[in-house]
């Protein structure tokens, strides 16, 4: 189970705005969802190890060498807001 | 001269290989019968005269001769200057910088981009309907879904719309809608194709695959896809390559029907189908069994952890930034958030915050960590029926495609499409889904589409596929789709 003040608290931590009745929807269905997952709950995983990753490779790596990026005026082309070479944001803090 | 549309990939290659068939004419007769969409299959197409196709799909730098027929290729590919959505209004309007290595593989060997495709909002969803941009319409039925995540690349190649396309599966998403649109779909071993320019979804568990008409297109479309990739880290490419089928029979070869995954589920015509095509392998010399499997039927569960919490870090990239769409405020974190409110559909959301849920501090071990050890338990159910089997056999989905609408107020029931399908990406394992006949659905209606699948070790592609070749030849499927709706 998980309640309305749970949701809103999981919603400020995704960054997500969402409105009373999608707030009651998301319990409910989130609850729901939840309650079926825990059917895993019937196997014994004592001692068995967590699964990250499938493939077996460690330390992927390249040699560290400089190289050219992207042209940065391609990139900031995708922004919604580009400015002075960079990407334009509000202020963290609301302006009193 | 054959009308290009009506030959498979590899026969068009064949042709214009042979001279018989140039490879621009190939191009301008896919362009015109992509042009007749009628089912939402595409968000994006090349123009006949090569306006798209020449500057975009074939790309100035990678500049190759038309050796293949060109490709659909699902919206959530990178391709330069080209719109890529991935289904999501988020995205409207974004044109990326680059474009995937898997695309660009693709050109270098000759074959353009088509089209792209329609999809569920991120790839997450069994139906379509998750779209920012409408629903894809089953071709056997416009009444009902293609099946998803890449519902518009099976939809385009079952309605003749393209003649082959890449999708991307995480829990189902390849060979799903396949099986719904009596299509071919695989997902190969993961590492097997490059996710370079692939927009993330679940990073443990995305892979790119083909859909195409028949297995030899799809043995052809991997073996031009597959490959290590240095931009690509978890890429490592079939150590042998991929060849095209050419096995007659199935002796010598065992086949496991999992116990562990209950049928109850399944309706009544897929489940006859599945038995028929069970005695077509042993007519072809193979032999059948019973594979244990005992915690496969909790992939569902784990998966419904595992990908959704891989999806809320993956997605929190989208905070109106650095691209796509923004959602005006005075300040930062409510720019976010209404950002996100806006461009996000529901099933994202829902996502995104079951996955939250599960990796917030608390629910972590109870959540994302028993989900991660239950992956082990699958994976190794998986390792011990390979000692004694050379496949695991299932149908791909438990129905035949339902109607538009039918589960969208039930998240669960959706899931449960994946039942059989989550399974192998859990445990990183190719898959592949070929249609073995048409069965009407439970309570009646029109025949339709039903997928076998069939699984096997990592990197075992060539055996899939020669397995799967031997028998779409005894199934002989050659229905397609008559307009209904």
């Amino acid at each position: 189970m998980i309640d309305r003040d749970q949701v809103l608290h999981v919603a400020r931590l995704a960054r997500l705005q969402l409105s009373d009745a999608e707030l009651d929807e998301m319990a409910r269905e989130l609850s729901g969802i939840l309650d079926h997952v825990e059917r895993m709950n019937r196997l014994d995983i004592e001692g068995v190890e967590p699964t990250d990753h499938v493939v077996e490779l460690e330390n992927v790596l390249r040699p560290d060498e400089p190289r050219p990026s992207w042209p940065k005026a391609e990139v900031l082309e995708s922004a919604p807001d580009p400015a002075e070479g960079a990407f334009r944001v509000p202020s963290p803090q609301a302006e009193s | 001269m054959a009308d290009p549309t009506e030959l498979t990939a590899a026969a068009a290659a064949e042709a214009i290989g042979a001279g018989e068939l140039s490879g621009e004419e190939c191009f301008a007769a896919w362009a015109e019968a992509a042009g007749g969409d009628e089912l939402n299959a595409y968000l994006w197409r090349g123009d006949a005269e090569g306006n798209g196709a020449g500057q975009s799909g074939r790309e100035a730098e990678h500049l190759a001769a038309l050796m293949h027929a060109p490709v659909a290729v699902k919206d959530i590919f990178c391709t330069k200057g080209v719109p890529t959505t991935a289904g999501s209004r988020i995205l409207e309007g974004y044109a990326p910088p680059y474009t995937a290595t898997a695309v660009r593989h693709l050109t270098v060997a000759g074959a353009p981009l088509l089209g792209k495709t329609n999809m569920d909002e991120f790839a997450m969803g069994s139906s379509n309907e998750n779209s920012g941009y409408g629903p894809v319409l089953n071709p056997w039925d416009r009444g009902r879904v293609p099946g998803g995540s890449s519902g518009g690349s099976a939809a385009a190649v079952a309605a003749g719309l393209a003649p082959w396309a890449i999708g991307t599966d995480t829990g189902g998403s390849i060979r799903q809608p396949a099986s719904l649109c009596g299509i071919v779909g695989m997902k190969p071993t993961y590492g097997a194709v490059s996710r370079y320019g692939m927009i993330a979804f679940a990073s443990s568990l995305d892979q790119c695959g083909p859909l195409t008409r028949d297995v030899t297109d799809a043995a052809l479309l991997l073996s031009l896809l597959q490959g290590r990739d240095p931009c690509d880290s978890t890429s490592v490419g079939v150590a042998e390559g991929i060849a095209l089928p050419h096995r007659e029979d199935l002796s010598g070869l065992r086949f496991a029907v999992p116990s562990g995954l209950a049928m109850d589920g399944v309706e009544a015509g897929v489940k006859a189908r599945f038995e028929v095509t069970l005695e077509k392998i042993t007519g072809l010399g193979g032999e059948l069994g019973e594979a244990p499997l005992p915690s496969a039927e909790h992939g569902i569960s784990a998966y419904y952890v595992i990908a959704p919490a891989e999806a809320s870090a993956n997605l929190a990239r989208y905070d109106g930034v650095r691209f796509g769409s923004r959602e005006d405020a005075p300040e930062l974190d409510a720019m976010y958030e209404a950002t996100r409110a806006a461009g996000f559909g529901p099933e994202v959301k829902r996502r995104i915050m079951l996955g939250t849920y599960a990796l917030s501090s608390g629910y972590y071990d109870a959540y994302y960590g028993r989900a991660q050890r239950v992956r082990t338990k699958i994976a190794d159910d998986f390792r011990a029926a390979f000692a004694d089997f050379d496949f695991v056999v299932t149908p791909t989905s438990p129905t035949v495609a339902f109607e538009l609408g039918a589960r969208t107020d039930d998240p669960l029931s959706m899931y449960m499409s994946d039942y059989f399908t989550v399974p192998m990406p859990l445990a990183g394992i190719p898959a592949i889904s070929i249609p073995c006949g048409l069965a009407e659905p439970d309570g009646g209606g029109p025949e339709l589409p039903v997928g076998f699948q069939i699984a096997g070790p990592a990197f075992s592609e060539n055996a899939i596929l020669d397995a799967a070749y031997a028998l779409e030849q005894a199934i002989g499927f050659d229905a397609r789709p008559t307009r209904v709706g």
